[in-house]
């Protein structure tokens, strides 16, 4: 292996600093561009060198639909055979009712906006991403679906992978600590929910918010358990 | 020097107290906007500048879209308070041409291609001009595309060089400008060593221009210091609640 690298590990760069030479791997070829041999970040972001393999995590960024991410988007208009549904992604994604309702429709009789209006939430995941089209969405599967309760938290989409934590540590925290439901979906959309009471509701909450605003600083996970316990003790769920 | 102008360089100083080949206070500030995706402050002394960044989103009008990249557009306009007399809000010939020259500066760093038919909103309000305007909406749009977290290949930093009393200066304003014999903004993307936008007003003989190209390269690379140091501010300053 041949290739010298000009930044450290965990470092912030900003869009067009030198990276490295030679014969990387680069593991984000969106936010890694290269000239001639020499890689350049494209995004303010966080370097990460692992087994030879460089990426840099943008902190921040928008959401791109990619095949097989699970969503949750907000119904914003109705068509005859399909629902038009945001997903905070460029482009408005298509749901259609046959898929939705798991039969085939029949325009003559069936109203599409007696299953889902405008505003209603679905959780879905993507089944395709075309480049001359609309993303398509399906909820077939389990726990797809209309979402009819729970607290909704967006967050930039860029945060999500430190809210899931490496290999889901962070979500798994969360989950022990509160006993609440956490649907932590691709395009940033937070779905909390079967809480047992208010307050912990309201720690999950305040603590992914925490999340986000404390992403880039190392030792996260310490934080947010040392801060889930402090809010316990405060409201006297735990002594 | 002919009869009745003002005297605008004395014993090498600058008429605000300035060397030849020093910039103006700077000031910048990203993320200073709720509403939009990326944003930012630019201060290049009296001239402030704000940079709002929208996208890539739905072009707001479909035949807009391109198919094989973002669609880029951008709009500067001067607030009707920012100059000594009110000026119209309606945008006139000269903001509607700066548009075009500011997206045309930013369009070669963008990599426009990962986001097809998308657009991309660079909105630009002057808040108080002083001269350089265009520079600083080029240096603030560049910061608020970086805010946004666009993917780009550099940062675009700009400054203009102008001839006063027969002197080449760095950075004018508005008096200098008005009084001065040429101004040349220029606009850079450093780390690739590539020029997005050359002006020239005025007359430079060809060597005068190479070294008023030279002066703007330097002072160039001071902003693009300052650019880099104000977007990793943001994620430095962030404290820990204990």
């Amino acid at each position: 292996m041949s290739f010298t690298l000009f930044i450290q590990n965990r470092e912030i760069v900003t869009p067009g600093q030198l990276l490295g030479e030679g014969k990387l791997t680069v593991a984000t070829p969106v936010t890694i561009y290269s000239i001639d041999g020499k890689f350049f970040s494209a995004v303010v972001g966080l370097v990460n060198i692992e087994n030879e393999k460089i990426s840099v995590i943008p902190l921040e960024g928008y959401y791109y639909p990619k095949v097989g991410d699970v969503v949750i988007g907000v119904i914003s208009s109705i068509g005859i055979t399909s629902w038009e549904v945001d997903i905070r992604a460029p482009y408005p994604a298509l749901l259609y009712a046959s898929d939705f309702l798991n039969r085939p429709l029949n325009p003559g009789r069936d109203m599409i906006s007696d299953y889902l209006n405008i505003g209603d939430v679905v959780l879905a995941k993507v089944e395709v991403v075309g480049r001359g089209r609309a993303p398509i969405l399906t909820t077939k599967g389990k726990g797809f679906g209309k979402v009819s309760k729970g607290y909704l938290i967006e967050i930039n989409p860029a945060k999500v992978p430190r809210v899931i934590g490496k290999k889901g540590s962070m979500l798994q925290l969360l989950i022990a600590e509160c006993k609440c439901e956490i649907t932590v979906t691709q395009n940033g959309r937070i779905l909390v929910d079967n809480c047992p009471n208010k307050d912990l509701e309201e720690i999950v909450i305040l603590a992914i918010r925490k999340i986000e605003r404390e992403a880039h600083i190392p030792g996260l996970t310490d934080r947010v358990k040392e801060f889930i316990i402090k809010e316990k003790v405060r409201r006297g769920l735990l002594s | 020097m002919s009869k009745g102008k003002v005297k605008l360089i004395d014993n090498g100083l600058r008429h605000d107290g300035r060397k030849l080949d020093e910039l103006r206070t700077i000031k910048m500030e990203v993320g200073i906007l709720k509403s939009a995706n990326g944003s930012a402050l630019v201060e290049y002394g009296k001239t402030k500048v704000i940079a709002a960044v929208y996208g890539p989103r739905e072009p707001q009008m479909k035949f807009m879209a391109l198919p094989n990249r973002a669609t880029i557009r951008c709009r500067y306009h001067m607030a009707s308070f920012s100059t000594h007399e009110r000026k119209s809000p309606a945008p006139t010939r000269r903001e509607i041409e700066l548009s075009k020259v500011i997206r045309e500066a930013l369009e070669p760093v963008i990599l426009s291609e990962l986001y097809p038919r998308t657009s991309i909103d660079i909105f630009i309000e002057v808040i108080n001009a002083d001269g350089g305007t265009r520079t600083a909406s080029i240096t603030a749009a560049s910061l608020a595309l970086a805010d946004a977290g666009i993917p780009m290949k550099d940062l675009v930093a700009s400054v203009a060089v102008g001839k006063v009393d027969g002197y080449l200066v760095l950075d004018i304003d508005e008096i200098e400008d008005m009084y001065g014999s040429a101004d040349m903004p220029v606009a850079m993307a450093p780390a690739l060593g590539r020029i997005t936008l050359l002006q020239l007003n005025g007359v430079l003989t060809s060597e005068e221009f190479i070294q008023a190209l030279n002066l703007a390269k330097a002072g160039i690379k001071q902003i693009y210091e300052i650019q880099k140091e104000t977007l990793k501010r943001k994620y430095l300053t962030v404290k820990v609640e204990d």
